[in-house]
């Protein structure tokens, strides 16, 4: 047995926007004791990374850096006296919510928790993902690892850069390499529209003159050592590189943005039921997992693209966590599962919790209203969202366009779902009025 | 003269490395050249992992002698060297009557090279032992003793033992020439300095005919590359087999296998495609692609889109075929070893053995050292660890609490440990061989920049001194701000 156990109403896995804005909730929501288990030496997570602006325009109407956006939480977080262990890594999570975890000082450490918070974020698509062809050189990075020796670890890593994906990351990292004086030659893109938010792609490559190529990709990596350059060509429809179109460029980095994938290696571990789509734990409109006391938010259940929805989302998993713990959740009486109907790539939540008396929970926490997040599978100009349940619409909304690399979201009344024995309900969306 | 030794090994590759270890059991001082940055060589890294029976080797030659006396020697290495090994066996099914008629052939041959333990067995063992294999099959062969290893641990341990011993390794050290006086070898050039020496070993696999040539020796053969493309998958692919799967030959190539590695992972490959160029590494959409149709008509349900990593590694092919091991023709001193081709980690411990002997027959003295130490503990792996064990080595090395590595678990200390080490590493790639840190499926997206930093301080070198392998294979193109400010 391990030596050090300790008591906690909620426990939250990983400092980064999710787990504070969780563990903040969860404080609020009345839980006594709560703590965050942060691998890092520093609480944040990927914000202390992302010193570019932009965060928090829609949380606290004001915009701010990465840092200063963690800063309010983890602020917030010590006003709160939410507990921080840091430096910790989640090895298991055991029955009935014991967090075994691993610290130089403190040695091997048993969490017992009421409920227990997954927020371990994302990871990034590597080129061996995507498979691209070519040597295996020096120079050859994810976005986010240039990103965080870059912006972190004060270390540059290259001269002239070429970056596959336009995905945020890659975009903002564009911008980010400029300024510090390499030379980006080109974002290449094998979809033909932007994988990330506009907004990037007018503030980080237009703004510099870099170039954004559509329907490109990387056909093969040259170099033995360090990269000398990359060969790109035009995809046809099915995404194939056209070989005939190839063209070298010279350069000594390849940046990778081509996607981000939840973490979920605890969560598969701790036997909890996920989802193909979103590679992520299936959850309810609760954020409450297959396993009742352990809830999730943030990008470990499905990729978001803005840290201000994260936090929103968290706050509900945080306190649904607490009153997990203090036993003031209504136990589950049915569940309607969530369908991604025509051009929806995925629906999240997954599963609808619907008790068929009024079980009390209130609006907010999801007892009445849900708020379902979907990625379309492909862009659209005006374009109608639609909640069906056995062919009758129990939600719409228009949207002015839409785009994969833009998460929208539908609000559904559960009210109207109670005591109607619907099983499933399919959302869609469908260009026109 | 910069070095002085008995003897100087070329390559350290998995030959090299061994005939090095061997060595250390007399009174030799033995110096163990190579250009990489890391002992492990090249063919010796990227291949298919697999220690042979020998029971496909060309019967009645050296190379199927050295395989199965190496594979009689397998057992009791892995254990003192404390080296990851597994004798899952393998299977060769055969899906068309074709095939079924060559498996007779397959059979004897096995005889002949005395691997008296390959077995037919029918389709439906075949599906109960792997349920995955294709349900086509119609029958083939069971290889009990085919086996799996780390082939990067094998290298390292064989080399960390070979130095607590006393061989020197002077590594990222290109030879450029081999002098030799009346006849005689006298002394090896390298980009880091002269090394006086009376022996040359000519371990150098792909590039063993260029060395050969220094001496004038090697002038009836040439070496090509032979490159192998492979897949690794990731250890959640819900598809695995837990033997090897061999494909049948064809007299072209061995085919391509699946098999799962001593870590979980599931490996397919690999291909056979004839090069020129000895520096060509890449891996290819359309090889990779057939890699994959092949290893699907095997095990269809096999899931490539799971892959983490892709590689490819080049076997020595040596024109004409064979194994040719012995001393120089024309130049005293001058040791040959060539056409170690696709089995070279399988023979190596067998090649190591003989090398000694015909050193032994020639005349030279070789006075047993009596003091060689035959263990080496491998670094002990916090994943592997139970929660007990965990907390305990946290005590001794608080190292141990510092996960660096999230998707293999690799902590600070294993880090620590496999640079300080004898022969250790100084290199990202090198540290990643030993502990496999970045061999997970992030590719060392998280733990590389940290792997930087922890170089960094234990070599005491500028982080922009840190390289991924080769000399030139820097990570970092420089600093930013002159004042660091760590978070």
């Amino acid at each position: 047995m391990l030596e050090k156990t300790y008591d906690y109403d909620v426990a939250v896995i990983g400092a980064g926007p999710a787990g504070l804005a969780a563990a903040i909730a969860a404080r609020k929501q009345g839980a006594g004791r709560v703590i965050i288990i942060e691998r890092d030496r520093v609480p944040g997570g990927i914000l202390n990374q992302c010193i570019h602006a932009g965060f928090g325009l829609s949380y606290f109407k004001e915009e701010l850096t990465g840092p200063e956006y963690a800063g309010r939480f983890i602020e917030q977080a010590k006003e709160e006296s939410v507990e921080l262990l840091l430096d910790s890594m989640v090895l298991n999570i055991e029955e009935e919510g014991t967090i075994v975890c691993s610290n130089p000082k403190r040695g091997m450490i048993a969490i017992h928790a009421g409920a227990v918070v997954l927020a371990m974020g994302c990871r990034e698509r590597t080129r061996f993902n995507i498979r691209i062809p070519g040597s295996r050189p020096a120079g050859v990075y994810t976005a986010g690892a240039a990103q965080r020796l870059i912006n972190r670890q004060n270390e540059m890593v290259g001269k002239r850069i070429v970056i596959l994906g336009s995905g945020d990351i890659g975009m903002i990292m564009a911008r980010r390499m400029t300024l510090e004086g390499a030379k980006v030659e080109a974002v290449v893109e094998i979809m033909d529209y932007l994988a990330g938010l506009t907004r990037n792609k007018v503030q980080c490559l237009d703004d510099f003159g870099i170039p954004l190529l559509l329907g490109h990709t990387v056909t093969r990596i040259i170099g033995e050592r360090r990269v000398e350059g990359v060969y790109i060509a035009k995809v046809d429809e099915s995404r194939r590189p056209d070989l005939s179109t190839e063209q070298f460029i010279v350069c000594d980095t390849l940046l990778l943005s081509v996607g981000l994938m939840p973490e979920n290696e605890l969560t598969r571990s701790a036997g909890i039921q996920m989802s193909e789509v979103t590679n992520g734990p299936r959850v309810n409109q609760y954020m409450q997992t297959s396993r009742a006391n352990i809830f999730a938010c943030g990008n470990v259940v499905h990729v978001n693209d803005l840290a201000d929805n994260v936090s929103a989302e968290s706050e509900l998993a945080g306190r649904n966590a607490a009153r997990y713990a203090l036993g003031k959740f209504c136990p589950k009486s049915r569940e309607i599962s969530c369908i991604a109907g025509s051009n929806i790539r995925y629906v999240c939540p997954q599963l609808l919790s619907v008790n068929d008396i009024d079980n009390g929970n209130s609006a907010e926490e999801g007892g009445e209203k849900a708020r379902l997040y979907l990625r379309v599978m492909k862009p659209g100009a005006q374009t109608v969202i639609t909640a069906c349940c056995n062919g009758q619409v129990v939600a719409k909304k228009n949207v002015r366009r839409v785009s994969p690399g833009e998460m929208e979201h539908i609000d559904i009344q559960i009210k109207a779902l109670r005591g109607t024995g619907v099983k499933e309900i399919k959302i869609e969306a469908e260009e026109g009025e | 003269m910069d070095y002085k030794s008995d003897i100087v090994i070329i390559g350290a590759g998995a030959v090299g490395v061994a005939i090095a270890r061997e060595f250390a059991k007399y009174k030799k001082k033995v110096m163990v050249v190579d250009k990489r940055d890391d002992v492990g060589g090249d063919a010796s890294k990227s291949n298919s992992s697999i220690i042979c029976s020998g029971f496909d080797c060309p019967p009645n030659t050296l190379e199927s002698r050295l395989c199965l006396a190496s594979r009689a020697m397998i057992d009791k290495v892995v254990e003192e060297l404390d080296i990851p090994f597994k004798a899952c066996g393998a299977i060769m099914p055969a899906f068309t009557q074709e095939q079924m008629n060559l498996l007779p052939q397959i059979y004897k041959e096995a005889y002949e090279n005395q691997v008296y333990d390959v077995e037919y067995i029918s389709a439906k063992q075949i599906l109960e032992m792997e349920p995955e294999v294709n349900p086509d099959v119609l029958g083939g062969l069971y290889i009990p003793r085919d086996a799996v290893i780390d082939p990067f641990l094998f290298v390292v341990a064989e080399a960390e033992n070979a130095a607590v011993n006393g061989v020197e390794f002077l590594l990222d050290a290109e030879v450029t020439d081999i002098h030799v006086i009346d006849g005689r070898v006298r002394s090896v050039e390298t980009s880091k300095g002269m090394i006086e020496t009376c022996y040359v070993i000519n371990a150098a696999g792909l590039f063993c005919d260029e060395i050969a040539r220094m001496v004038g020796e090697g002038g009836d053969f040439t070496v090509k590359p032979r490159k192998g493309q492979f897949y690794i998958l990731d250890k959640n692919t819900p598809c695995k087999t837990s033997r090897i799967i061999y494909p049948i030959p064809t007299p072209e190539t061995r085919g391509k296998l699946l098999l799962q590695t001593i870590h979980g992972n599931m490996l397919l490959g690999p291909t056979a495609e004839d090069l020129e160029d000895k520096d060509d590494h890449s891996v290819t959409a359309k090889e990779l692609e057939e890699v994959e149709k092949d290893c699907k008509r095997l095990v269809p349900n096999i899931r490539v889109q799971d892959t983490i990593t892709q590689y490819c590694g080049l076997r020595p092919n040596r024109i004409p075929a064979g194994f040719h091991i012995g001393f120089g023709e024309k130049t005293e001193g001058y040791f040959g070893i060539s056409g170690v081709r696709s089995t070279g980690i399988s023979t190596s411990l067998g090649i190591a053995k003989y090398v000694v002997h015909l050193f032994g027959e020639a005349g030279i003295s070789l006075e047993r050292n009596y003091d060689f130490i035959p263990i080496r503990r491998g670094i002990e792996r916090f994943s592997e660890a139970n929660d007990k064990r965990r907390a305990k080595l946290i005590r001794e090395n608080p190292l141990y609490g510092r996960v660096i590595c999230r998707c293999e678990t690799v902590t600070e200390a294993e880090i620590v440990e496999a640079i300080r080490r004898p022969v250790g590493a100084k290199t990202v790639d090198a540290v990643k061989r030993r502990v496999r840190a970045g061999t997970g499926r992030c590719q060392g997206g998280f733990c590389a920049p940290k792997v930087i930093e922890i170089l960094a301080r234990e070599l005491g070198i500028p982080v922009t001194r840190i390289r991924k392998n080769l000399i030139g294979s820097d990570m970092l193109s420089g600093m930013l701000r002159k004042e660091k400010e760590v978070l």
